[in-house]
């Protein structure tokens, strides 16, 4: 039977968004499909592949494991928010340098997951890093080059802020 | 061999390997990266259309079952929900699926009256939302009539009535049985010294990329027309086909490529969810989007990997291996839609890069109640891998040689080229011996033999695997056909293409007829481009053509795009020069041959300053045409297109005793991976892993490498955990990511290192060879090499695989109870 529709207002990325949605709506689906947020990916829809990682209140979580009625009053950050193609975020552009991406489909999720690790711990060891990011399924690079390009990423940032 | 000259053609290569490029060989970031790092690429499920519904379909529960009535009356009454098909239904509009096999299995897009799979297909519903689309699935009720489950193929082999899937075929399930003999097999058997013998099991994985198969269709009834977006790989390639099962003329559907999240050969075709998604838009009257979830993808994606049993014995005469055997049954699923063409595939380099003259193949195709086999990652070549390297390895073990030294005597060596192997097919080039060297240097091969002995007179359990095989690449489709009765076809092709312009302000259009799949299309095409043209790759850009403008194309599958997109180029481009160069010698008014490339200007050899940029040429050829003497040859504009055809391809014998030139473009691997085995969990921990590759000419190295470690990574997860795991019943116990490991970085070693050594192929541009799928090629054999020499104190055989820490539990246990009877 259906149920009422609840109020959701959220902000993504710095935006307010306010929507009236079912209360079983994904939250990767209401990224995606209700605000057009497509760079957020779905893999699995059972928590385990990783790919919906966003951060909610600055923490990874797994979009497809929550609802939106759940987000109502967090801020959300997602892939858009990081940088724009010609000003990249160090991330995207360690990524991009490293060949830390094949078919860009787990790529959104890895950056958010490396984003939370840099902005918490700004000089993290290779085991921190990939334990940031070991939670995450790829298909296509075999990792080595995922990690390589957060750890250059966190290099550029030490550099930057010295 | 000595007729070997007379069947070879000619080489067509129009650019020879240089010893210096500017572009190619270089390790250049990817255009494509930038949208996908700010998620801004277009896959499948981003497309959106208005007015669009969602589909979903109710998936079989029952592994192997009739249809006895199927009530959708509740499912239509809920709110939201647009439309219910039912299989019956669905067969009014849409005919069956296409097959490559001969003659075919029957497959629909929904099971009409009978389900072969758990997983398959049973009713689809469209609704206003994939919600609603899913909450009406559980209100269709089935009644259902069991049959008997086939699992097990050597009895479903024997299964005759209910037990027969396809009884309009004939009351068994073996879809298919020959045997094939190449070269004096008999003899080679007779006069071996010693005869190596083992039965061996590769167990059914499956490509499992992060994003699912989906398609986005509407149909136009005022043009009669649909038009799908879909992740498929071959749209251009057999888009036809997938016309023919809606029932329309080919021109009446056009297929527009979406980005695809991997695909690794399960995106190869993708026909089922496009047929579905046109059939229900049409049905409808609205688009409709349909995107597998995980679950419908794991247990109905129509792309298993094989799934095969082996006898195998291997003929050795004085050190040297002759001939070999192998018995296989493959337990294909429950249809069919590459008949045997992944044995077919193997056959091209069965024999690996060893001088060996004989093959007997004998081959069962079984059908049964899992999810039917597709494409994954070496479409059977891998099979062929880590049987032939298991061989090895027995007979080194057996007659107590050493790995490198037996490997070595036996390699096909490099003033041996081309050179002809007893199937028929022919290995263009390669240096084995030099990739093993480099190989065995990176690893420090000498000082982990002595770590090795070190940590197990600390009991500890270190292996060092090594497998030395092949990838072949640049497919011609004859693989398809050639090992059914009849028909017989004429050569096939299978080629690839590319149209090129430049506009009135010297920037270069490249349209690929062929879509990204994970790999690096639009690179390729740029640096390929960026080399021809001596123009800045920062004035490329890339597109993909819908199927209504594609030229022939074939798709990237068999490690060939790489090849075949820049023999297209190649041949666009030098068409595009010439023409550039006839309408600058007419603005310099100059001789066409004095003329150069160089860059992005036309200018006169040796003069310095004499030359038009791109854009003054491109600007006049554009607008000023009529101000150039008068030849019909000579067009307003820059343009041109290629259709490059298979590099070298034969046809097979009429009587099969030679399969013909068909996969000739042979790559080569050697993989070294170190691994510790802890022997009281069963537990495989990489310490190291070293794979060096030759790919012919290098056009990116990072990407290659990239393809390399991606592989490895699935071949990993191959030897070690993953697998399809169906029980008596049909049930697919390994159905979700929870079940079906896929590698973490946890799991990997945490660095692969990568050499490459090049021997250019003489036969393709610049002697590119392909290398998309080597690293899942090397990897199973390397690691089961590894766990076994570790576990070699205990004398533990590894046969199959994965080598799932219970299983090697279990081998370890057994071995130790082995040796505590014998000590009694």
């Amino acid at each position: 039977m259906p149920i009422d529709n609840e109020r959701v207002r959220v902000s993504v990325n710095g935006v307010i968004y306010e929507r009236s949605v079912e209360p079983r709506l994904l939250l990767s689906d209401f990224l995606r499909h209700e605000l057009g947020l497509t760079g957020t990916h779905v893999g699995c829809e059972h928590g385990v592949c990783g790919m919906c990682t966003i951060l909610l209140d600055g923490r990874t979580a797994r979009s497809c494991l929550a609802f939106a009625v759940q987000a109502d009053g967090c801020q959300i950050r997602t892939v858009e928010g990081l940088g724009s193609v010609d000003s990249l975020h160090p991330i995207q552009d360690a990524f991009w340098e490293k060949h830390g991406l094949q078919c860009g489909y787990c790529t959104p999720a890895m950056l958010m997951a490396a984003v939370e690790l840099m902005e918490a711990n700004p000089n993290p060891s290779r085991e921190e890093i990939r334990d940031a990011v070991g939670g995450i399924l790829c298909r296509c690079t075999g990792y080595q080059t995922i990690v390589e390009a957060v750890a250059l990423a966190v290099r550029r940032v030490q550099e930057v802020t010295k | 061999m000595s007729d070997a000259p007379s069947r070879i053609p000619r080489s067509r290569q129009q650019e020879p390997p240089r010893s210096a490029y500017r572009w190619i060989g270089r390790p250049m970031k990817r255009v494509e990266d930038p949208r996908l790092l700010t998620g801004h690429g277009t896959y499948v499920d981003d497309i959106h259309l208005p007015g669009m519904a969602h589909a979903a379909v109710l998936r079989s529960p029952h592994a192997h079952a009739r249809i006895k009535s199927i009530d959708t009356s509740r499912a239509k009454a809920l709110s939201g929900v647009i439309l219910v098909m039912t299989g019956a239904e669905a067969a009014e509009k849409a005919g069956p699926l296409p097959c490559f096999a001969n003659p075919p299995v029957k497959q629909m897009c929904i099971a009409a009256d009978r389900v072969r799979h758990v997983g398959e297909p049973v009713a689809a519903v469209v609704a206003e939302s994939r919600y609603a689309a899913e909450d009406a699935l559980e209100l269709i009720e089935v009644t259902w009539e069991p049959l008997p489950v086939m699992t097990d193929p050597e009895e479903a082999a024997r299964a005759s009535g209910d037990g027969v899937l396809h009884p309009d075929r004939g009351d068994t399930n073996v879809a298919f049985r020959r045997s094939f003999d190449f070269g004096p097999v008999d003899e080679d058997f007779a006069q071996a010294d010693h005869i190596i013998r083992r039965k061996l099991r590769w167990p059914r994985s499956g490509a499992q990329p992060m994003e699912t198969v989906g398609a986005v269709a509407e149909y136009n009834p005022g043009t009669g027309k649909f038009t799908i977006h879909a992740n498929s790989s071959m749209y251009n390639y057999v888009g036809w086909l997938v016309a023919a099962s809606l029932g329309v003329p080919a021109h009446r559907l056009n297929i527009v490529p979406t980005l695809a999240g991997g695909s690794f050969g399960s995106k190869i075709f993708t026909h089922r969810v496009m047929v579905i998604a046109a059939t229900l838009a049409r049905a409808c009257g609205r688009p409709v989007k349909y995107i597998e979830d995980r679950i419908d993808n794991i247990t109905a994606c129509d792309a298993h990997g094989c799934d095969r049993i082996y006898d195998v014995e291997l003929a050795i005469k004085d050190g040297l291996m002759t001939g070999l055997k192998c018995h296989v049954i493959d337990d294909y699923g429950a249809y069919f839609q590459f008949g045997v063409g992944h044995h077919g595939n193997a056959l091209s380099q069965i024999t690996g890069p060893y001088r060996m003259r004989s093959v007997r193949l004998d081959l069962i195709a079984v059908l049964t109640n899992k999810c039917q086999q597709g494409a994954y990652r070496g479409f059977g070549s891998d099979v062929g891998n880590f049987v032939l390297e298991r061989m090895v390895d027995a007979a080194v073990r057996e007659l107590n040689e050493d790995p490198i030294q037996f490997r070595r005597r036996n390699f096909i060596q490099p003033d041996q080229f081309p050179y002809l192997i007893p199937t028929g097919n022919m290995y263009d080039s390669g240096n084995y011996s030099a990739v093993l060297e480099e190989a065995l240097g990176l690893l420090d091969y000498a000082g982990w033999r002595k770590r090795q002995q070190e940590a197990r007179q600390n009991g500890k359990f270190i292996g060092i695997g090594i497998a030395t095989c092949q990838e072949r690449s640049v497919f011609s489709a004859t693989e398809f056909w050639m090992l059914n009765e009849d028909p017989g076809f004429a050569l096939t092709s299978s080629p690839e293409s590319v149209a090129l312009k430049m506009d009135p302000t010297g920037k270069v259009f490249v349209a690929l007829q062929a879509p990204f799949w994970g790999n690096s299309p639009e690179t390729v095409a740029t640096q390929i481009l960026a080399e021809q043209l001596q123009i800045d790759p920062q004035d490329i850009t890339v597109t993909y053509s819908d199927s209504d403008h594609g030229l022939n194309g074939t798709g990237p599958g068999g490690s060939r795009f790489t090849v075949m997109l820049a023999g297209a180029v190649v041949g666009a481009a030098q068409q595009l020069k010439q023409k550039l160069i006839r309408v600058a010698a007419h603005m310099l008014e100059t001789d066409a041959s004095d003329l150069e490339l160089r860059d992005g200007k036309v200018g006169v050899r040796g003069v310095p300053g004499m030359e038009k940029t791109f854009a003054e040429v491109a600007l006049h050829a554009h607008y000023f045409r009529l101000s150039m003497p008068d030849d019909p040859s000579l067009t307003s504009g820059l343009d041109a297109a290629h259709v490059y055809d298979h590099p070298v391809t034969t046809l097979p014998a009429a009587d099969r005793k030679n399969l013909g030139i068909f996969y000739p473009i042979m790559g080569h691997m050697c993989h070294l991976p170190v691994v510790e085995v802890d022997i009281e969990t069963g537990k495989v921990k990489f310490l190291a892993y070293v794979a060096v590759h030759d790919c012919g000419t290098l056009v990116n190295p990072m990407t290659l490498a990239g393809h390399v470690r991606g592989g490895v990574a699935q071949g990993i997860g191959t030897a070690l955990y993953e697998r399809y795991h169906y029980d008596r019943e049909g049930q697919l116990l390994t159905a979700n990511f929870m079940d079906y490991l896929i590698p973490t970085l946890h799991e990997l070693p945490e660095e692969i290192v990568v050499g490459h050594i090049e021997t250019p192929s003489p036969f393709t541009e610049y002697g590119i060879k392909g290398g998309g799928e080597g690293g899942r090629m090397g990897a199973p054999p390397a690691v089961a090499s590894a766990v076994e020499d570790a576990l070699k104190p205990l004398g533990v055989q590894v046969d199959a695989l994965p080598l799932t820490p219970r299983y090697l539990r279990g081998l370890i246990r057994q071995a130790q109870q082995h040796r505590l009877a014998a000590a009694d």
